[in-house]
């Protein structure tokens, strides 16, 4: 029983949670913060037979589940995971906890509504991870707007209700026209399966018009340079909670979806379209690296940092061998931790100062050594420093751009100078010198409480830098036969 | 006597409702104020009578007064969602019109003559039933729009209500007579075999086909022939708009399906055609124009124009698909219109009206649950998915899809899109803005019930949308 419907439960348990929580009303947010870091810490657990119960070894579906839903159209309420999409909904369910344990204190306005929208947003974001059915993804897809763009509006920054409404127009224009292709696939398959999509045979213009329809639903959420405006928008107001979950998961929700979606379904127009996705990817490595270079704004720093980084997963996907895509996959994950690390320690300093601007601080680690260390790890990671989880899929990427074309590795490697250049001088400004005003004399170093969620990141941020093997073996059968569907031609 | 019952029979709850009517007419002339409830009362009860008497009908479809009328799948499935329709909107209406001094009989009873056209519509096999039907909800709305006497702004609507639809009855008329002339015959299925005989480009057939269209495009106000939604929508008492904005849409789907697809399908090619343009500038200017409004009512107003483009891309699609499409997108789209309205009457006090938009600033702090919902409603206009206007537009789109127009579903995509922009600016008045006005929002039980019923039925039928579907379909195929 348990077994058969673990991915289901692993959505429902927290939607409905988060249903109970915000029926806890606005007066009672003791009893709301217990009561959803419950429900996290549960989901948390359900998702970790799916760890333990995977089996590395093949290419199919696991977990799957499989019920009628909307006959008349054949849209089916059809799940499953595969060894990509595993990573993700652990990423997924791992990130809820630590953004309900930095909430505990930060948020005190609508506390229920808040820790309500995360819960909500957990379980339909690991819902478009494991959807086998092109509607039942499209809905887990398009409804976590709604929790989304709450979130920013209500509890953002200064600016939250021009980011609010940015964030949530630019996506939906992005997704309307994956809609048209999901049923354009369906009057061609006959159905929403998407694995019956991936065998569809299809010819060169229809692909290339399908492939475009999905890059402006998938591309808008990475986001890929140019259709990133939104992102930098959205970062900076959001509270850090939200910044979180924007940078760990929802960023790789676009690039799971050219995994699951683009490069199978469509892979003579991804080859013939490569040259295209690859200079795209390029120029948010080294145009948006240039452009964290100058950000004054501690968040909006790590959310250009975001979008160069997610550039190389995007770069890793195109260039088609297994070095690329796994090194892709990688990156997403580690990237998951290390731009949520920094975002939750650009919240803790935001906590105590109510300032992002790099100006505005110097010297904080005279009076806040753990803190200082702790975001020294994290900045590393981020600029790709052996050891760290960081480098295992930049190296990746980079090996697998060098078999492909060495000019491709060279503007890659680029990245190490500058994601350097602007994380170290960030850091550098930030954290190191003299004691900069008396806001920052007076700053207390970090309680248990953040320590913990750090400290859980540390781990993982270093775990996975010593010791890849764990999380590459669990993707390794999925990519190979992602390669050889991507290898044969449709036409 | 058995051929007259066996005759009749099929019209029992239009002959109910009518007589009902006529009895609360009567009756309420001898309640004093106080007292007023009962008519109320009786008109909830006369529904409830006629949801039984249709439901029963069911089972047996057939003919009445000599093929004039007809009571199929769809015609029951529609007078079940008028009934059910009207039924919230005079529960939400009752506390608005005692503030207001408008508590009287009269409402309902026009109301209920209202639905009793409404009816006669989605029963109709003859185009004179369906005129009838017609005239009888138009001159129904004419009165209720007229009813705040006093009011200039509600005189107005009123005026231009009756001169516009009394136009849209006479091209509507004429087209029909064009018909008539070319196929002898004002029974639709007579007018159908007719028209199948002749080659679809017979000019006068055309030429009729044309005045139809237009008669169909005013009243059911698609742009260019939209002047009359905003004006009207905005004058009339909130409670009437509720009504008028409802349950009518219901049969104007009733009034095209029997008209375009009952009576000339043949000539899908020439109204197709025709349709495109109507469902492009609907769409296009309903949606661009309602980000320019302030006023809540008037910016339903012209979402109800878009919302009018979007249901005619179903019927445009001229296939079984697309018309069951377009019947699941009127359904839906009129409990998110009776939600949306619902909610004004809610806000609304003795004196005040919530109908700007500002007045729904801060509702969130006000009151959570009430913000909720309406953020349900608004987000599932703007076919956000999960809540069941998504399903609505999808299932729409693919109609367009399957019929080849995969350009139009890209349009039409595309200015929903645009539409979405005004419906989240009203969620952002709720959720993100300060509240100017702090009162508590009091309700009856009975209308709190039903609003978060009408509300939550945009979320929570999610797992029986397929069944509901499946209904539309089968309604669908009894039509021709």
């Amino acid at each position: 029983m348990f077994t058969e419907h673990v991915l289901s439960l692993a959505i429902w348990l927290p939607i409905v949670g988060g249903i109970a929580v915000a029926a806890t009303g606005d007066r009672r947010a003791p009893l709301a913060r217990d009561l959803s870091l419950v429900v996290a810490i549960m989901t948390f657990l359900v998702t970790l037979p799916l760890y333990t119960g995977f089996n590395p070894g093949t290419h199919a579906m696991q977990f799957g589940e499989d019920y009628a839903w909307i006959e008349a159209f054949r849209i089916r309420y059809r799940l499953g995971i595969d060894g990509i999409s595993l990573l993700l909904i652990l990423l997924t369910s791992f990130s809820t906890v630590l953004v309900i344990v930095s909430a505990w204190r930060v948020i005190q306005v609508k506390v229920s509504q808040y820790l309500a929208a995360f819960l909500i947003m957990e379980g339909l974001m690991i819902g478009v991870f494991c959807a086998l059915d092109g509607i039942l993804f499209y809905v887990f897809w398009e409804a976590m707007l709604v929790p989304m763009f709450i979130i920013i509006g209500l509890w953002g920054g200064a600016n939250r209700v021009y980011a609010a409404v940015k964030f949530f127009l630019y996506t939906f224009l992005g997704s309307v026209l994956m809609l048209v292709a999901l049923i354009y696939l369906y009057y061609q398959s006959g159905s929403f399966d998407i694995l019956a999509w991936h065998e569809l045979k299809l010819g060169r213009i229809p692909q290339i018009l399908i492939f475009l329809a999905l890059f402006t639903a998938f591309a808008v959420k990475v986001p890929m340079w140019p259709v990133h405006t939104w992102l930098p928008d959205a970062h900076v107001e959001a509270p850090t909670g939200g910044s979180v979950i924007l940078a760990a998961i929802m960023l790789k929700m676009g690039a799971y979806g050219f995994l699951r979606f683009s490069l199978p379904i469509t892979p003579d127009a991804s080859h013939e379209l490569a040259g295209f996705m690859i200079l795209l990817s390029l120029i948010a490595i080294v145009y948006i690296g240039f452009v964290a270079l100058v950000q004054e704004d501690l968040k909006k720093l790590i959310a250009y940092s975001s979008i160069a980084h997610m550039g190389f997963v995007t770069l890793g996907f195109f260039i088609f061998n297994a070095q690329g895509i796994e090194g892709g996959i990688i990156q997403m994950i580690s990237h998951g931790f290390v731009s949520g690390a920094l975002f939750l320690c650009v919240g803790v300093l935001y906590d105590r100062m109510h300032t992002r601007q790099i100006r505005d601080y110097g010297g904080v680690a005279n009076r806040m050594p753990i803190f200082a260390s702790f975001m020294m790890l994290f900045a590393l990671a981020n600029t790709g420093l052996p050891g760290t989880s960081g480098f295992v899929g930049e190296f990746l990427v980079i090996l697998g751009a060098f078999q492909v074309n060495v000019w491709y590795a060279f503007l890659a490697g680029t990245t190490l100078v500058f994601g350097a250049a602007y994380t170290l001088w960030m850091y550098k400004r930030v954290i190191f010198g003299a004691v900069a005003n008396d806001q920052v004399a007076g700053l207390q170093d970090i309680d248990a409480r953040e320590a913990l969620y750090l400290a859980a990141l540390a781990v993982a941020v270093l775990a996975m830098g010593v010791w890849p093997d764990p999380f590459l073996n669990l993707t390794h059968a999925s990519v190979e036969h992602l390669l050889q569907q991507v290898s044969v031609s449709k036409l | 006597m058995t051929f007259i019952t066996a005759n009749v029979l099929p019209a029992a709850p239009e002959i109910f409702v009518f007589s009902m009517a006529c009895m609360i007419l009567i009756v309420d002339l001898f309640l004093t104020e106080p007292r007023r409830v009962v008519s109320y009362l009786l008109t909830q009860l006369t529904l409830a009578g006629a949801a039984v008497l249709t439901v029963q009908g069911l089972a047996a479809p057939g003919y009445a007064f000599n093929g004039m009328f007809v009571a199929d799948v769809l015609a029951g499935v529609l007078k079940l969602a008028i009934y059910l329709v009207t039924f919230f909107v005079f529960a939400y209406s009752r506390d608005y019109l005692r503030d207001r001094g408008m508590f009287r009989g009269e409402y309902f009873v026009l109301g209920l003559f209202g639905v009793v056209g409404m009816m006669a519509m989605v029963s109709a096999s003859h185009f004179l039933t369906l005129y009838l039907g017609l005239e009888l909800l138009s001159l129904s709305l004419y009165a209720m729009v007229a009813f705040q006497r006093d009011s200039d702004q509600a005189t107005e609507a009123a005026m231009k209500y009756f001169v516009l639809g009394a136009i849209a009855s006479g091209m509507l008329l004429y087209g029909m007579s064009m018909l008539y002339g070319v196929t002898r015959s004002l029974d639709i299925a007579t007018v159908r075999q007719a028209v199948s005989a002749l080659p679809p480009d017979h000019t006068l057939l055309v030429f009729g086909l044309v005045f139809v269209v237009v008669g169909i495009a005013f009243k059911l106000g698609a742009v260019p022939f939209h002047m009359w939604v905003p004006d009207v929508y905005h004058g009339a008492p909130t409670a009437v708009t509720l009504y008028l904005g409802t349950a009518p849409k219901l049969a104007a789907f009733a009034l095209v399906m029997r008209l375009l697809i009952g009576g000339v399908e043949h000539l899908s090619a020439s109204w197709q055609d025709m349709l495109v343009i109507l469902a492009v500038l609907s769409m296009g200017i309903g949606n661009i124009v309602a980000i320019a409004q302030d006023n809540l009512k008037r910016m339903l107003a012209y979402s109800s124009i878009s919302h009018t483009g979007f249901f005619l891309l179903g019927i445009l699609s001229a296939s079984p698909n697309g018309y069951s499409s377009a019947l699941f997108y009127v359904l839906v789209y009129a409990v998110m219109s009776l939600g949306s309205f619902g909610m004004i009457v809610l806000l609304s006090r003795a004196g005040f009206e919530a109908e700007r938009l500002a007045d729904f600033k801060g509702l969130n702090q006000r009151s959570p649950w009430y913000a909720f919902l309406m953020m349900l409603l608004m987000f599932s206009m703007a076919g956000v998915p999960p809540t069941v206007g998504f399903y609505a537009k999808l299932l729409v789109i693919q109609s367009v899809v399957n019929a080849g127009l995969v350009w139009l579903a890209v349009a039409a995509v595309l200015l929903a899109v645009i539409g979405a922009y005004y419906y989240l600016r009203v969620v952002k008045l709720m959720y993100f803005d300060d509240a100017e006005d702090r009162s508590p929002i009091a309700a009856r039980g009975d209308v709190k019930v039903l609003l978060g019923a009408n509300a939550l039925s945009l979320l929570v039928s999610m797992p029986w949308i397929g069944a509901l579907i499946d209904l539309c379909r089968q309604a669908i195929q009894g039509i021709r």
